[in-house]
């Protein structure tokens, strides 16, 4: 499975990557920023995406919405500390597939990614 | 600055350092800032805006900064480590964000985190928002959070119109 991890910080990908590398998933790449993200999605083709919710330059929202203008079905999971469930409600309407709250275990991180995938291998 | 504010930030600095670090923080007696004092020699600046503005810094001595960020990174990483700053600023994010989330009814944006590392540096804030420092102790050391931030005059003068109607 190929994972895109959307972060602006470099310790918070290394956090994801190491808990990913625990489930098994070695085919990692990084954008810092929604806009790097967009210029990697076309040729990577990822599996995931963990998308932090502030960055600069294009936050993780805009970059979801922008996203699923071309691409209804890759599953999303936004990895952030926007709490509030205004904020939740407004990902999951965005596009959003499942939400994980900063500061998270690596139990949780690894609960969300396997519920989203058994839910897309459902469907 | 109204005291509902600083509950959250104690909450929250315990849960972002339990939860990525394992490192219980014992909570000290908050008190008013000097405002001409310095800050440690680290320091992560969140600024706050909507409903609530002004910044919150979390600060911390060299060796204190240098044992948390290993222990949040899972590696040994010093002050002059290129991905040093960022952790911190990480931290900060996270427990800025965790607050913000406790503060009943206000629509709050967090900025971006800035990070100051150099020793006897000062923090300037707004002269008008008194500074509040949280002083906490873990077993990496002491390290403190400081706020400045109040109820943004179009929230106050919203709620004042909801309480007269």
């Amino acid at each position: 499975m190929k994972i895109l991890l959307v972060d602006d910080s470099k310790t918070m990908r290394n956090i994801q990557k190491s808990v990913l590398t625990q489930l098994g998933h070695t085919d990692t790449q990084e954008a810092c920023d929604g806009q790097d993200a967009m210029s990697k999605v076309g040729a990577y083709k990822p599996d995931l995406l963990l998308v932090d919710w502030n960055m600069p330059i294009m936050d993780g929202l805009t970059f979801v919405k922008t996203f699923r203008q071309t691409n209804k079905t890759t599953p999303i999971i936004m990895v952030t500390t926007e709490a509030e469930k205004s904020r939740v409600i407004e990902a999951i309407k965005a596009g959003v597939n499942n939400y994980v709250v900063k500061p998270f275990t690596p139990d949780l991180l690894s609960q969300r990614i396997n519920e989203t995938m058994a839910k897309v291998a459902a469907a | 600055m109204d005291a509902s504010y600083i509950k959250p930030f104690i909450a929250s600095i315990q849960n972002v350092f339990s939860t990525m670090l394992q490192l219980p923080v014992t909570v000290g007696t908050p008190r008013i800032k000097d405002r001409t004092g310095p800050a440690f020699d680290v320091s992560g600046l969140i600024g706050m805006s909507g409903d609530v503005t002004g910044s919150v810094v979390l600060s911390l001595p060299r060796d204190t900064a240098e044992r948390v960020v290993s222990l949040f990174c899972g590696q040994e990483l010093t002050l002059e480590s290129p991905d040093f700053a960022d952790a911190v600023g990480e931290l900060v994010n996270m427990i800025c964000g965790g607050a913000k989330a406790m503060f009943t009814g206000k629509k709050v944006s967090i900025s971006c985190p800035s990070v100051v590392v150099g020793q006897g540096h000062t923090v300037a804030r707004q002269t008008d928002v008194p500074c509040i420092q949280i002083p906490c102790t873990t077993d990496c050391g002491e390290l403190v959070i400081e706020i400045a931030i109040q109820q943004s005059p179009a929230a106050a003068a919203a709620a004042g119109a909801g309480a007269t109607a």
